[in-house]
């Protein structure tokens, strides 16, 4: 039967699965980018999940998506519109339609479309397809009913049963895109290895609802294959930008030979880094659920002077909490990276969204001078690179380091290629000498402003650190002018000299028209939107910058290169002031979007064409 | 023996106010120290803000006095990384109690091995002269020139409310009652919190003159010692009895009043109960009470999470991050 169904060549697809919370769309989502690519695809997967706890089955605020986004070759954001929508109840396909593309494929439980499921999604008729004016391909299929159907000999109970519907349409999707269901039994008796019997019954749900496809296929005239172009061999893993941030921290310390310390509070979308860590016991790695945010960066603080690789982690409001005891560490030059997992703001905002509106809170939200390195991560894989360095900078350079990342790149995930450790620069705190023993001040200083560390225990160290401001010889108290002046200063030429990498310019590097610039996680959909104006056939190049302090070497350079220059950013323009700021005569366009959403790259290619036309 | 003396912990010369209560808890602090024996080097002292935190720039160990009432999250952090340091942890009531108070309890709750110094003297010294949560009601300063209009916390209350299994207290004008609270309080394993009672000479003086002098604590006050009947007195003349659901004052010889009708001081009891009434107790109806007071082991917080470090570790089958990535599912790309 299948094989009278045309197979389309696809370049890259995008799936969303919808449901309620409870659904299971996010371990749908998950096995079918697992499994494709596993086949080598490209991927890139994005939770769209409510904020409520659990809200009422079958509400409005109840539904969460998870979208993934597959591609022949290398794919760099999680898609901006679906071409099939999963939509597991009426409310889901309420909120989530405007996701589809006007060529998409919508599945539809027809059995969550009753009566009392189209009043809770609010519906005034009961045709939700032609109240909604929906034209595309629908496949509604009686999911429940077969899906109990196909576990009823099992024995399993209604509720356990119905907790399988995800995996009916899982196999549906499995079916559009001609994947292997092997991969997925696998992948399924791995996950419930201590319970083959959920195994086994999820894989014949899966079955069902692949069959269901290979044999009702009256509504969609195609099914799809996106074939992997050439990738860079080696071992893959699907990471998200959590995990990713926690194992760079773990390969840090592990580099370094340092303990590493996590020292957190939970808050949404930051809190999977402590669980991650807090798994990592025989790596040595020590997490305190502290009493609060303040307790949170104020242990790692006390960590770091006890010889750690101290981290808290936390998201804007979080930071907002931590904000004094981050100075101390600025002004007791201990190492110390600060996570911003940027959400929604201001106050408690959108916790479960994205937004990059921490920047300027974290480059200058504290009292006095408290210059602080400052890193954003550019994708969920960068995490990892960008918790290294940043642990790197903190440990090298004696100071705290702030690394961003958001909600999107947080949550979101792709293929990772396992890094090696010996790759990865060495990591060389600057450790007390021999020499120095007896004749110590913690404030002494080597060619880089950066002061030498004494970790207690050692004989011949003892020395105080402390807010107050300090004689810059001895350590001591002291209010003097002068004193203060060079300490200022010295803090702040401190973190100046620290070396980062040019930024980088790509595509029309040479001759573009028009220069995007962003900085970190908008990565993804600044290249794609560059991608596709360079398709048009316009000269368009992007610097996107992870070291906002310092700033590259080459940035006034890169930012004066070019006719035009666009700063597109998820706020209402802090990196365009700040490089104004640090940048004379820099009068760059913006482009500034506050929706908690991802970019769109068709709205950022239209913004881009009328900058180019003016 | 010890191999060090007060001297070797000593550092610089204190600044505050003459007769400040400040200086005879360092000298005791110093002394303490030396007896215990514990290397200059293997001890962190760590502080808050106030008068009282400036202390740890007169200790010639490793020091750091930080932020307004976090030293007890960052003494935390650095206990739990390195657990072989001894640490001291040095804060006032309003550090301490008002905006640390949610550190303390936690501490305290958490039983970490910090020794916990409380310098009470019920105001607010270095902002000069307002109120403290432990002032009491009615109290007139600065912020409160027609008397505070609230009720104070009780230092012992606050750590048996939080499941405290150390508490002593002193008067900072007594070095010897001082120096032997501190060495016990170094000596238990967990949280062990030490009230000292303090003048403050400019902004509450007098506020302890009742125990200020040893003749006043003779009759002001009872040392408790664990193992020993609860007597005190000039002579010893007075006693604490139990009497239905409290404790009451008796006078040995009165009444028909014999050494075994007084208690005996049990600071190692599990139950915390009539330690709090120990701990409660004031002039002048009672005699304040000295000494340790509730001394009960309990597992440390940094003991069990190095314990936990370990036992995982023997578990588990990856001890390195190539290891670790290895735990994931991966794919090979050819």
């Amino acid at each position: 039967m299948t094989n009278e169904i045309e197979v389309k060549e696809l370049e890259q697809v995008v799936v969303r699965f919808s449901g309620d919370s409870g659904d299971g769309m996010q371990l749908a989502g998950n096995i079918f980018s697992t499994v494709s690519a596993t086949v080598g695809n490209g991927i890139s997967t994005f939770p769209d999940y409510p904020a409520d706890i659990r809200a009422p089955q079958g509400s409005l605020t109840g539904v969460s998506g998870f979208q993934v986004h597959i591609g022949a070759g290398k794919v760099y954001t999680p898609g901006d519109k679906c071409d099939v929508l999963v939509a597991m109840n009426a409310a889901a396909l309420k909120t989530q339609y405007k996701f589809a593309k006007p060529t998409a494929c919508i599945i539809i439980d027809t059995d969550a479309f009753q009566k009392a499921d189209l009043q809770k999604a609010q519906f005034a008729t009961d045709n939700p397809i032609e109240e909604m004016g929906i034209k595309q391909d629908v496949i509604a299929a009686p999911i429940t009913t077969i899906v109990k159907e196909a576990l009823a000999d099992t024995g399993m109970d209604n509720k356990a049963a119905l907790k399988c519907r995800n995996m009916f349409a899982l196999g549906l999707v499995c079916w559009l895109f001609n994947r292997d269901l092997s991969l997925v039994e696998n992948f399924l008796r791995e996950k419930f290895a201590k319970k083959p019997e959920i195994a086994e019954a999820n894989i014949k749900v899966v079955q069902a609802g692949y069959d269901y496809g290979a044999n009702t296929h009256s509504s969609v005239d195609h099914t799809y294959r996106i074939e992997s172009k050439e990738k860079e061999p080696g071992r893959y893993m699907d990471i998200t930008g959590n995990k990713a941030t926690a194992y760079g921290f773990i390969a840090a310390a592990e580099k370094a030979g340092k303990r590493l310390f996590l020292g957190s509070y939970p808050i949404t979308p930051a809190t999977d880094v402590l669980h991650e860590l807090a798994k990592h016991k025989s790596l040595g790695v020590i997490t305190v659920q502290c009493e609060d945010e303040i307790s949170g960066a104020a242990s790692a603080v006390g960590a770091a002077f006890a010889g750690a690789l101290a981290v808290t982690s936390t998201s804007g409001p979080g930071i907002c909490l931590k904000s004094e005891a981050m100075n101390l560490a600025v002004t007791t030059e201990l190492p110390l990276v600060i996570l911003d997992v940027q959400r929604g703001g201001p106050s408690t905002g959108l916790p479960t969204k994205s937004e990059q509106t921490d920047l300027l809170q974290a480059l200058f939200g504290r009292n006095g001078e408290s210059p602080m390195p400052v890193i954003a991560a550019t994708s969920p894989t960068n995490c990892f690179d960008a918790a290294y360095e940043a642990s790197k900078i903190a440990l090298e350079h004696m100071t705290p380091v702030i690394l961003l990342t958001d909600a999107f790149i947080a949550n979101g995930s792709s293929a990772w290629k396992l890094p090696d450790l010996a790759d990865y620069p060495a990591i060389n705190p600057p450790y007390v000498t021999e020499e120095m023993k007896d004749n110590y001040t913690p404030y002494k200083r080597n060619d880089q402003d950066v002061r030498y560390w004494a970790i207690p225990g050692q004989e011949g160290y003892t020395h105080i650190l402390g807010g107050l401001e300090k004689d810059g010889n001895t350590g001591a108290i002291s209010t003097d002018p002068e004193n203060h002046d060079k300490m200022v200063h010295l803090r702040a030429s401190k973190v100046a000299k620290i070396p980062v990498p040019d930024v980088e310019v790509e595509g029309c590097k040479d001759d573009a028209d028009l220069l995007i610039v962003g900085f970190g996680s908008t990565y993804g959909h600044l290249h794609s939107a560059m991608d596709e104006l360079i398709k048009e056939g316009k000269k368009v190049a992007l610097a996107q910058f992870s070291y906002i302090n310092p700033l590259p070497k080459n940035t006034e350079e890169v930012l004066k290169k070019y006719k035009k220059v666009v700063v597109a950013e998820q706020n209402l323009g802090q990196f365009a002031a700040y490089l104004r700021m640090k940048v004379d005569n820099f009068v760059p366009y913006q482009y500034n979007e506050v929706k908690g959403q991802p970019f769109v790259i068709s709205e950022l290619v239209a913004a881009f064409n009328e900058i180019l036309n003016k | 023996m010890s191999e060090f003396t007060a001297k070797d912990y000593k550092k610089g010369q204190p600044r505050w106010c003459p007769g400040c209560g400040d200086h005879f808890f360092l000298a005791s602090l110093h002394k303490a120290m030396a007896e215990l024996g514990v290397s200059p080097w293997d001890i962190a002292v760590i502080s808050g803000i106030g008068c009282s935190s400036r202390l740890p720039y007169y200790m010639n160990t490793y020091a750091m006095q930080t932020i307004h009432g976090r030293a007890a999250a960052i003494a935390t952090g650095a206990k739990v990384t390195n657990p072989n340091l001894t640490v001291w942890q040095v804060s006032g009531d309003g550090d301490g109690l008002a905006i640390g108070g949610n550190h303390f309890i936690h501490a305290v709750r958490r039983n970490i091995d910090l020794n916990m110094i409380l310098l009470n003297n019920r105001i607010y010294g270095l902002t000069k002269g307002q109120y403290s949560p432990t002032s009491p009601r009615g109290f007139v300063s600065k912020s409160s020139p027609y008397g505070t209009v609230e009720d104070p916390f009780r230092p012992a209350e606050l750590c048996f409310g939080a499941r405290g299994r150390f508490f002593a207290r002193a008067a900072a004008s007594d070095p010897a009652g001082t120096v032997e609270i501190l060495k016990a309080a170094a000596q238990h394993k967990g949280a062990s919190v030490c009230e000292i009672l303090q003048n403050c000479m400019i902004f509450n003086n007098g506020v302890y003159d009742y125990l200020a002098k040893k003749e006043d604590r003779a009759k002001n006050a009872i040392y408790l010692k664990h193992g020993e009947p609860m007597l005190f007195g000039e002579n010893n003349e007075y006693g604490l009895a139990q009497e239905g659901f409290g404790i009451k004052v008796v006078k040995l010889g009165e009444n028909g009043v014999t050494i075994d009708d007084i208690l005996v001081h049990d600071a190692h009891c599990q139950d915390n109960t009539l330690h709090l009434k120990l701990a409660m107790m004031d002039g002048p109806d009672f005699p304040v009470a000295f000494g340790v007071i509730r001394d009960v082991e309990a597992p440390t917080y940094n003991e069990a999470v190095h314990a936990q470090l370990e036992e995982v570790s023997a578990k588990k089958k990856y001890h390195n991050f190539a290891e670790l990535l290895e735990t994931n599912d991966t794919w090979e790309v050819k």
